[in-house]
């Protein structure tokens, strides 16, 4: 029991009718990076904020550091650290005031928490702007003060709810490098949701896949693709130059097509079930009309195990929430197809 | 959890809305003028006084006299109504009330008021020297501007003073030369009774002594009851309340210390109003100041418990801030601050009894203008701490569900 950080035992939330998070089970271990995956909406904010005492469970309970979440609220409080999807940070403030604040809220003793302040800023190279407003810092510097402001009390666990959401892929890539770096030396058990499968893979040891409101998978990464690959699913990708409407469709109705999405104007990707999936889906395509260019057999990605299990993208809604304009790079590649067929 | 642990953590949260609020110049500059255009906005729109200065009036005398053969065969005309015309004349030019013109008839007046050249006319009928001589009363007709009942009701009673009192003059000399009464006792004769008009405090009672500890305690409601609310739902919207409700401290502590930021705002502006009220508008403070710093505190506590309602009912700032435009309105007009609740028709005045803004203003105003003593205004006391008890001990246990939705 004593390696266990967080143990969740049916948790439910729900809003009227509407059920957020229905009866999740999982165990975070100490010390690990756990990802919690999905689209937005599947319920991972909501599971989060129950876990940090911010919602109170509808049903079931969960633990976090020991503690009960509803019983000993406070306590629970005491040992975690939150990187909430909206920063956290009041931008009159100086970067030295606003950890200074929420340092106060610790009962941290003053020259303590100055030597604190102090290592934390060195830490993400900001103690040049220790004295500087926050309003006036670029998303990617106020999210590493966001950062080291959630550890200002050494939390045990910390919480983090997509921390690179509407960052540039330089900030992006160094908050990814500080999770890791943090995880590393100080041994911190690490909540972290995303949308980003790039992400998830990138950092962390198991990862939770849920999808409206449930978890419908759990493992390491590489266990995870092994669902896919395990099967006799292929995944395909094809390009095809003269690619239309009708030819899609006719793919995505053959009886071995597991799903298609289209990736841009000439590529489309096949999810195929069967020995002879390869011969079908040629004929099919040729018999439509449709010049192959080229065909990859490609490794499933996480992306393909939830697409996979669930049917349906990951990427769902997520423009929705993205401010900032798509980006490109590592870790982007998933805003790009602009249709989309599901079967 | 102690006490003490609570106030600690609510004085820096306190301490972070101060701080944030004074890192910005306009809402500092605001703070500073608000008060400042109100004080000056109620103070001079309002009328300060029963007394009107240079308003145009017309007047039409139609008398046409009366004409007397003396034994003499010599023929004098008598016209009062040009003796009236004369006095009035003198008057006025005294005192500056009005700015007299001439009309032909009651025609030419309407036509004035309706065409906004003159705020009233006078006239004189034609058979006013004849009444007179034949032992009547002489009529004088004052013709108003119905469409502005401020100025119509000033000069109606100016009017009628002045005539009045040219009246009284009239009748001491008829005494005086018809039964040869000394004039000195005229008076007495005419007029046995006479009012001398005292307050409780030496000084003239002017609109500002009236109106500006109801705009005291109505800026400490409104920073509370706008303020609260907004910072909240504010902090709530951007996400950074989940900071403070995810560190170990009391929900208490979050709530006081915006309690504590919002009651130093609001103190802030009274204390402006207050400095105004005494050094630009004249106003003197009869009362105890540590007793009127008590009421502005205890206003505070009054309302501190339905702002934290209305910050737990809103699920935006929005939403708040159109609950709090809602309520606030009707308890600004209908507290007192700017009209007295005795004025009201009764219904107005039971529901203006249900208000703690009244009471507030009340107190505010028995202290200051009248130098009560805490005695003075126990009712008023109990009733905001009762108020301000009841309504904390519904709203306390709602924010925190509220908080943890």
């Amino acid at each position: 029991m004593e390696d266990i950080a967080i143990k969740t035992d049916g948790l439910t939330k729900t809003f009227g009718d509407f059920v957020a998070v229905d009866h999740v089970t999982f165990d975070v271990k100490r010390g690990e990076i756990f990802g919690f995956l999905g689209p937005n909406g599947a319920g991972k904010s909501t599971t989060i904020r129950m876990l940090c005492t911010l919602s109170r469970p509808t049903e079931g309970t969960a633990t976090v550091a020991g503690y009960d979440i509803v019983k000993e609220d406070s306590k629970v409080r005491e040992h975690i650290g939150l990187v909430s999807e909206k920063m956290i940070m009041y931008n009159e403030l100086t970067a030295k005031e606003n950890l200074n604040l929420f340092g106060r809220m610790y009962d941290i003793p003053k020259d303590i928490l100055q030597t604190r302040i102090d290592e934390l800023l060195q830490f993400v190279h900001l103690e040049k702007w220790a004295g500087n407003r926050i309003g006036t810092f670029s998303t990617g510097m106020k999210q590493r003060i966001n950062v080291i402001r959630a550890m200002v009390n050494q939390p045990e666990i910390l919480f983090l709810d997509e921390p690179t959401l509407g960052l540039d892929p330089a900030s992006t890539a160094e908050i990814r490098e500080m999770i890791r770096k943090i995880n590393a030396e100080n041994g911190t058990t690490m909540i972290l949701t995303t949308h980003m499968m790039v992400e998830a893979d990138m950092l962390c040891r198991r990862i939770g896949i849920i999808d409206r409101g449930k978890t419908v998978a759990l493992d390491t990464p590489a266990n995870l693709k092994k669902i896919v690959s395990g099967t006799d699913t292929t995944i395909l990708e094809f390009e095809i130059p003269n690619l239309g409407p009708t030819l899609i469709g006719a793919i995505g109705s053959l009886k071995c097509v597991g799903s298609i999405v289209q990736d841009d104007e000439t590529h489309v990707k096949v999810h195929a079930k069967g020995d002879d999936c390869f011969d079908v889906l040629v004929d099919t395509i040729r018999r439509e009309g449709g010049r192959i260019k080229t065909v990859r057999n490609l490794e499933p990605s996480l992306e393909d195990v939830f697409l996979h299990i669930t049917g349906r993208e990951v990427r769902d809604k997520v423009s929705d929430k993205v401010k900032a304009p798509r980006m490109e790079g590592p870790g982007h590649g998933w805003g790009r197809a602009n249709e989309r067929v599901r079967r | 959890m102690s006490a003490k642990r609570v106030l600690r953590h609510s004085v820096w949260i306190c301490w972070k809305d101060l701080l944030e609020f004074s890192r910005s110049k306009l809402r500092l500059t605001m703070l500073v003028l608000m008060p400042l255009f109100m004080m000056g906005m109620v103070g001079f729109i309002f009328p300060s006084g029963s007394t009107i200065s240079h308003q145009p009036v017309a007047i039409a005398n139609l008398d046409t006299g009366q004409t007397t053969t003396l034994p003499s065969n010599a023929s004098v005309t008598v016209s009062y109504g040009s003796i009236f015309l004369a006095q009035l004349e003198t008057i006025n030019n005294l005192t500056g009330m009005m700015d007299l013109s001439t009309a032909k008839d009651f025609d030419e007046i309407r036509y004035g008021i309706q065409d906004g050249k003159i705020s009233g006319g006078i006239i004189i009928p034609s058979n006013f020297t004849r009444e007179i001589l034949s032992g009547r009363q002489g009529q004088i007709a004052v013709i108003t501007d119905q469409s502005n009942p401020q100025i119509s009701l000033m000069i109606q009673t100016t009017l009628s003073k002045t005539i009045e009192s040219m009246g009284t003059q009239l009748a001491m000399q008829n005494l005086n030369s018809t039964y040869h009464i000394p004039l000195a006792r005229t008076i007495a004769i005419i007029k046995p009774y006479d009012v001398e008009f005292k307050g409780v405090v030496p000084g003239e009672p002017n609109y500002f002594e009236f109106v500006a500890p109801g705009i005291i305690s109505m800026v400490v409601m409104m920073s509370l009851m706008t303020g609260l609310p907004h910072a909240i739902s504010y902090e709530k919207d951007m996400g950074t309340l989940d900071g403070m409700l995810v560190a170990p401290i009391n929900r208490l502590s979050i709530i006081l210390g915006k309690v504590m930021a919002q009651t130093v705002r609001g103190m802030v502006q009274g204390f402006i109003i207050f400095v105004l009220a005494v050094f630009l508008f004249g106003v003197v403070i009869h009362g105890s100041i540590p007793l009127v710093i008590g009421l502005i505190l205890l206003t505070v506590f009054s309302f501190v418990g339905l702002g934290i309602l209305i910050t737990s009912f809103a699920d935006k700032e929005e939403t708040a801030t159109m609950v709090m435009m809602t309520l606030m309105f009707p308890m600004m007009f209908m507290s007192g601050v700017f009209f007295p609740v005795q004025q009201m028709p009764w219904y107005m005045q039971d529901v203006s009894h249900l208000l703690p803004l009244t009471y507030a203003s009340t107190a505010l105003r028995k202290v200051v203008v009248l130098g009560a003593g805490i005695s003075a205004v126990s009712t008023e006391i109990a009733i905001l701490f009762g108020f301000g008890l009841v309504l904390l001990l519904v709203a306390l246990p709602m924010f925190k569900t509220a908080m943890s939705r």
